[in-house]
């Protein structure tokens, strides 16, 4: 038995190594794609019928090759496609085929296909477009809708993409061992950028679908470098922040702040899953932001309630991040942090050295507002809100710091409620 | 006579099924599992992470290694296990068939128990 969901399953997973193969083959994205169609065409009308075949991925690869080769009318000098009837059983070329296949071959073929989508020529966004379409398979309506632009504009995008690759002469061959890590960051960068895209996006669904699509570029990146910590905690950390997807936002569609989430909502098996991989990146002893950022993610994962978020230890994370990654926006995090155990006084301490860097930052100014209220510096505080106010990046924001303005005019006690500032790469 | 059903699947299709193909899956096997359960057949049962999340420890050398993946690249990982108290094969075979019905693809494979332990820990 062989329904169309597990056919379905089965192919979006054999995607990135099938298509990557026939990049191998035929050196040429579209053509790749295109076969890849194909051979997909073919098992849908194929699997029901027969089963499936043993090897999903080399039944795809020869099939697709095939099919490829015979549009190209160039079928007589290869081997013919086999009967429609012989399809369900390829046992022989498809075991010689997979003999040939192996996994060191995919492991290959698929970071040259993430090297080519990732390649520096291209601008991010376009980086981010073809890992999406190409590696992920994800249809087009789906990206166009994903980035809030037209269908004819991400065809668009992707065509330019494509040009700029056939422009820039990309080699299709194996990068040797240096080049492979020198680009392998590049790789991860646009795995978290794609991740980050979905974990902004206004649609719900497609929020998700991103996000899914960035873990599961994640762990096929762990397959490829399984002894590289900074990989793993990346996916650990896409993970940890992903689990908290159901508690996000509210019935009215606006951001609900970590502090103040149902954290029941929150997904305990992504979490358990993500905080077993940063277990396993630490052990390699070799930090890096990716690491860091999982483990303060694995922090807020641990608290059963807001109020037992270990502070202390989240402080420390952030100055460790701001060693391996200066930023005003990390020394934020770390102040809202230090606020919490050291007190506002030292927190404040931190942040103002950053006014004219972060001026035009939302939650500087909502950061700053609540530690000088915190200080009893009223006046300031109002200022600082108003400011932010001015800069919020949504409804839900703005209401935020509203409401504590109101409390402030109001002068009503202050309710002790926190601050997050999501950390912004 | 306690039988072991070990399933094995491409890991990466299985972690690839949506919320909705998840859902239904485990809605099937449930059934499966709670007749088995009702017949007084069912025993502990357990679903694996990705091997992505896996480390090997190496003990056929002194200090033994430890390795980051899985233990061996196939194509089929070990995803999950079932226990079962059974009269004999036949019986866990077809209970492997229910079982299979309601969550197509991969194989399981069938191996008795020789030595049980159940869970030392205290009941919560």
């Amino acid at each position: 038995m062989t329904d169309a969901a597990w056919i379905e399953a089965a192919l979006t997973a054999a995607r990135p190594q099938a298509v990557a193969a026939l990049v191998r083959y035929f050196r040429d994205l579209d053509l790749a794609e295109e076969a890849f169609q194909e051979a997909c065409l073919k098992a849908l009308q194929a699997w029901p019928r027969n089963g499936p075949p043993r090897d999903v991925r080399a039944w795809l690869i020869l099939v697709g090759r095939n099919a490829a080769l015979d549009g190209l009318r160039r079928s007589a000098r290869h081997t013919a496609l086999p009967e429609e009837a012989a399809l369900s059983d390829l046992e022989d070329a498809e075991s010689a085929l997979a003999a040939r296949l192996d996994e060191s071959h995919f492991r290959d073929d698929v970071l040259r296909l993430l090297f080519v989508c990732c390649h520096p020529c291209l601008p991010a966004t376009q980086q981010i477009a073809m890992a999406l379409r190409i590696v992920c398979g994800v249809p087009m309506p789906r990206i166009a809708r994903a980035f809030l632009v037209s269908e004819a504009a991400m065809e668009q995008r992707l065509t330019r993409a494509k040009a700029r690759i056939a422009a820039a002469e990309v080699p299709f061959e194996a990068p040797d061992a240096e080049e492979r890590s020198e680009r392998l960051f590049a790789v991860a960068a646009v795995a978290y950028l794609l991740f980050n895209e979905g974990y902004s996006a206004a649609d719900g669904a497609a929020r998700a679908e991103l996000c899914a699509e960035a873990i599961r570029l994640g762990r096929i990146l762990i397959r490829l470098f399984p002894e590289d910590p900074e990989i793993t905690g990346l996916c650990a950390l896409m993970l940890l922040q992903h689990a908290r997807a159901g508690a996000r936002f509210d019935a009215a569609g606006d951001v609900v702040l970590l502090e103040s989430q149902d954290r029941a909502v929150w997904d305990r098996q992504m979490i358990a899953e993500g905080l077993a991989l940063v277990d396993k990146a630490m052990r390699r002893r070799r930090p890096g932001p990716y690491q860091i950022q999982a483990a303060i993610a694995a922090l807020h994962a641990r608290a059963a309630r807001a109020e037992e978020t270990d502070w202390g230890e989240i402080a420390v994370l952030y100055a460790a991040l701001e060693r391996l990654q200066p930023s005003p926006v990390v020394t934020l995090n770390r102040a809202v942090a230090v606020a919490k155990c050291e007190g506002a006084a030292a927190a404040l301490d931190l942040i103002e050295p950053l006014a004219e860097r972060l001026e035009g930052y939302f939650h500087f100014h909502g950061v700053r507002g609540a530690l000088l209220l915190d200080l009893g510096r009223e006046a300031e505080a109002r200022r600082a809100f108003q400011k932010a106010i001015g800069l919020a990046n949504s409804p839900a924001e703005a209401a935020h710091i509203r409401a504590r303005l109101d409390a402030l005019i109001a002068k009503e006690p202050k309710d002790g409620e926190d601050h997050h500032v999501p950390v912004v790469q | 006579m306690l039988y072991a059903i070990l399933c094995y699947h491409d890991e990466e299709t299985v972690w690839s099924w949506d919320k909705e193909r998840e859902a239904s899956v485990m809605k099937g096997l449930g059934e499966v599992q709670a007749r088995l359960a009702a017949a007084g057949k069912m025993g502990p049962s357990a679903r694996l992470f990705p091997t992505t999340s896996a480390v090997t420890l190496r003990k056929h050398v002194e200090p033994p290694l430890v390795i980051d993946g899985p233990f061996a690249e196939t194509k089929e990982q070990l995803l999950g296990l079932y226990v079962l108290d059974v009269a004999d094969l036949d019986e866990a075979l077809g209970a492997a068939r229910e079982l299979a019905a309601a969550n197509p693809g991969g194989a399981y494979e069938i191996r008795p128990l020789a030595l049980y332990n159940p869970d030392p820990r205290p009941a919560a």
